[in-house]
């Protein structure tokens, strides 16, 4: 950016820069209130609701949350930890495996359906039924469906990819404009020819559009499921469970300090791979970022 | 080839001649020659600040609007006949110069821009009808909001105006339920609505085909002869220009200015036949060649026409 | 972008006395949509000849149904009643004897300017070296040679219409068929384009089929305008353009006998464009009526 530059992007930069230092201030000073004063920074707050009337009970307590820099201390001496990345490891095994499981039966699936109206006829209806029902909440079913406790949570991740993908394929095959079907059959385009140099280039920006959107919501399945599951293996402490499992057996530990560190482990790890899969999207559809 | 000879008179008011009557209705009064709306363009000139530098979009443009008169301004995008438009109607300030509208001065270097008012209404080139009202509501949405009328007075005026627009049967549609040549013509009533002396129109049927324009033109000529208003019109479809025009004033590429002003001397009431009479060819051979040469140049510097 | 020139090569002497082939004939053709109240009908009884190795220009208001016909004659469409053939055959699907271009593009945005001209005799399973020349030829007449690699939202309007017309061309059709090309294109781009095409056809001789509704386009291009009604559409009138070829704008421009028929045109084109003014109002009743009568005494 030249000098010259107007200092309107440069401002609302500076503006989100500030507002985050604000919060990260408040959460600071919130955080500490309990040890500088007497009793909760709420305790004004609270009489004056509890003399109105309210019941103070239901307020949450501000200075039971971890302050920033308690969060950055833990998360420095948890670098060192073996168990640590393997959570990670782990994590990030179970997401790539549902997630790509969801892809290679996600993607033909939903073309078979978006092709054929048979199977559309068949296959869509027991689809959009079973859709409505959260990946999670087949946890329980899964456990006892299949035979052991990886198989079963992979399998909860399978599905929270599997229905977006199969739903933005056919909803980005079926969008592909009627003009370029016809332009083709007049030019003497075969069936296989039509599928093969017009579906699939004309779904592809759909296909990378619920991978991106599926890569998040494994992502928050497979932490759910960790959390739920006991995350496989348990050997106590952080080791082996995956960054779900992680974040509850801090909390079941008591260092609150490390849920924080979860949380945003977690963040940074969703963000990495919807970017990874963002620009493999770019790269196999070049027709869409040139201009 | 010798240029057709531009008659510089000034135009009779136009008086009603040669439109038949249709039975059960009776014949249009001849109006009185239009006194309000005479604009004033003096060696206006309007430079924008760029990061890249400073562009003179418009230098030394001077243009004499008489009151009542249909003028309509020709070049290719981008040359800055917009600019001026944005000027008299007080949307953008000028850098030197002076726009009087009737006399009395709208801007100069003293007050460089122009104060807005319903007296210079403009209509755009990308519909700005409210699309969650009806035709109806749109049209009477000026002068209720600056509470010159009582809704029930606009409502009245609205359907009478609608009435002779043709617009009869659409009042309560709402704009994405009709074509864009209905919703282009509540646009010139909604803007009609505010009693205007000066009415701009910024290339308003650049997106309608070759056919639904011409009846549109007529339209427009209609709704002209019943109301006097000056009409300051945008354009770069020179016959457009000629058949709606009083004058045809065609502008060169940035900078803007005028580089030919032709006087259309085909009287009105004009009618689509017009089109085809010798005295249209004549004044749009005269003018073809100054508007493709400007045409050309904004072309090459990469601007569009169309 | 600056466009690239067009290079068309220097008119031919005589023009050739066209191909045996290539006659489009609908007979008695209705198309309606939908069913009960809500049926629309678009076509109805329309008969016509496209002459074979002529430059035909269909022309009517907006929203008439000539884009309907134009499906139904490229066979993506069928009619509700009536036969429409070329060459005695009927039609009853798309093929390669009849390509179309539309007013929006249809150019594959996945594939590169080269992908999408050779498309048609790739999906045959032509790989040649013949058609690769042929696509080579063709590129650079329609002077796109540079814009080869780029995708389609790389090219402007013009050269996309260019890089259709060529993709067509390729197959070599016994039937163009453009539907408002040149519709959205500024001024300068759509008369050099009209010029072009007219080269085009007076080199191949091929039958040529144009929609348009600009009437300055009809009669620069056609052989014969014909003057659709307005919806439900048919055939409404027939007019000879006997001007001499090769077409040249400032020729065109400056001819009386052009002017003869584009007033011919306008009168009856007028008429069919005012039924859509005209709905149901009092005053544009009048206005219809009083354009009426005027046509009267003339």
């Amino acid at each position: 950016m030249n000098a010259t530059a107007k200092g309107a992007p440069a401002l609302s930069f500076a503006r989100g820069v500030v507002s985050i230092a604000v919060v990260l201030l408040l959460w600071e000073l919130g955080a500490r209130s309990k040890h500088w004063m007497a009793g909760d920074l709420s305790a004004p707050l609270r009489a004056t609701l509890g003399a109105l009337g309210f019941k103070t009970s239901y307020l949450p307590c501000v200075g039971a949350a971890p302050p920033p820099t308690g969060v950055l201390r833990s998360w420095a001496a948890i670098l060192t930890d073996v168990g640590y990345w393997q959570s990670w490891a782990k994590s990030f095994l179970r997401v790539s495996g549902g997630f790509t499981a969801a892809m290679v039966v996600g993607i033909p699936f939903g073309l078979l359906l978006a092709v054929n109206r048979t199977a559309f006829g068949v296959a869509f209806p027991l689809f959009e039924v079973l859709r409505p029902i959260p990946p999670l909440a087949w946890v329980p079913a899964s456990i006892i469906f299949w035979p052991t406790q990886e198989l079963s949570i992979s399998f909860v991740t399978f599905l929270g990819a599997f229905y977006t993908i199969v739903i933005n394929v056919v909803g980005g095959a079926k969008a592909i404009d009627v003009r370029y079907f016809q332009a083709a059959r007049s030019m003497g385009s075969s069936r296989w020819d039509l599928f093969r140099r017009i579906i699939l280039p004309g779904t592809l920006p759909s296909i990378v559009v619920g991978a991106v959107v599926g890569m998040g919501i494994t992502w928050e399945v497979v932490v759910a499921a960790e959390m739920i599951s006991g995350g496989g293996s348990q050997i106590g402490g952080t080791s082996g469970g995956g960054l779900g499992f992680f974040i509850w057996n801090s909390y079941v530990g008591g260092s609150y300090e490390q849920i924080v560190v979860g949380m945003i482990s977690i963040g940074i790890a969703g963000f990495v791979s919807s970017e990874l899969l963002r620009l493999l999207g770019r790269r196999v559809t070049p027709w869409l970022s040139q201009r | 080839m010798t240029a057709a000879p531009f008659v510089h008179r000034e135009t009779a008011a136009p008086a009603w001649r040669d439109v038949p009557v249709a039975p059960g209705r009776t014949a249009p009064v001849a109006e009185a020659t239009p006194t309000r709306g005479a604009i004033r363009i003096e060696n206006v000139v309007k430079v924008y600040g760029g990061r890249s530098g400073a562009v003179t979009a418009v230098d030394g443009c001077s243009l004499d609007i008489a009151a009542g008169e249909i003028f309509m301004v020709v070049g290719p995008s981008g040359c800055g006949k917009t600019t001026l438009l944005n000027a008299v109607a007080g949307f953008h300030d000028i850098s030197g110069g002076r726009i009087s509208l009737d006399g009395q001065v709208l801007c100069d270097s003293a007050r460089p821009q122009a104060p807005r008012g319903s007296d210079r209404v403009v209509v755009f080139q990308n519909g700005a009808l409210f699309p969650w009202r009806t035709n109806l509501e749109n049209v009477i949405f000026g002068p209720v909001m600056q509470r010159k009328l009582s809704k029930r007075d606009a409502i009245d005026k609205a359907m009478d105006m609608m009435a002779d627009a043709g617009l009869s049967g659409v009042e309560h549609s709402y704009p994405a339920e009709v074509s864009s040549g209905v919703r282009r013509r509540v646009e010139i009533v909604r803007a009609l609505m505010n009693d205007p002396k000066v009415l701009l129109l910024d290339e308003p049927y650049r997106a309608l085909d070759a056919l639904t324009k011409s009846v549109m033109h007529e339209a427009l000529l209609r709704i002209y002869y019943k109301n006097k208003v000056t009409i300051f019109f945008i354009t770069h479809d020179l016959e457009e220009a000629i058949f709606l025009g009083h004058k045809v004033a065609v502008m060169t590429t940035r900078p803007c200015r005028p580089k030919m002003i032709l006087t259309v001397d085909i009287p009105h009431p004009r009618d689509y036949s017009v089109l085809t009479s010798k005295r249209f060819r004549e004044l749009a051979r005269a003018t073809s060649a100054a508007v493709h040469e400007e045409a050309l140049k904004a072309f090459q510097s990469g601007e569009r026409e169309g | 972008m600056a466009e690239p020139a067009l290079t068309s090569s220097p008119p031919t002497e005589a023009p050739p006395l066209g191909l045996a082939a290539g006659e489009l004939v609908a007979s008695g053709v209705s198309r309606s949509y939908g069913a009960g109240p809500e049926r629309k009908e678009v076509v109805r009884d329309c008969s016509f000849t496209i002459e074979r190795g002529k430059l035909s220009v269909m022309i009517g208001p907006s929203g008439c149904g000539k884009s309907t016909l134009v499906r139904l004659l490229a066979g993506f469409e069928r009619p509700t009643e009536g036969t429409l053939s070329l060459d005695g055959a009927p039609i009853t699907g798309p093929s390669r004897d009849r390509q179309v271009v539309f007013q929006e593009s249809a150019l594959f945005p996945w594939m590169t300017t080269y992908d999408n001209i050779v498309y048609g005799p790739r999906a045959r399973g032509d790989r040649g070296e013949a058609t690769r020349a042929l696509a080579e030829t063709l590129l650079e007449k329609v002077g796109l040679q540079d814009f080869r690699d780029k995708y389609p939202p790389q090219l402007s309007g013009g050269m996309q219409r260019r890089a259709e017309l060529a993709r067509a061309l390729i197959n070599d059709p016994k039937v163009m068929i453009l539907d408002e090309p040149f519709r959205g294109l500024d001024a300068l781009t759509k008369e050099l384009m009209w010029e072009y095409c007219a080269r085009l056809f007076e080199e191949s001789g091929r039958t040529n089929l144009f929609v348009t509704t600009d009437i300055d386009e009809a009669v620069f291009l056609a052989d014969r305008i014909l003057i659709m009604a307005n919806v439900p559409t048919r055939l409404r009138a027939v007019l000879e353009v006997d001007l001499p070829r090769p077409r040249r704008l400032a020729d065109v421009a400056a001819s009386d006998r052009a002017n003869d028929i584009k007033a011919e045109a306008l009168s009856l084109l007028h008429e069919e464009a005012m039924k859509s003014f005209a709905h149901g109002s009092r005053a544009a009743a009048d206005f219809v009526e009083a354009y009426a009568n005027r046509r009267g005494p003339r």
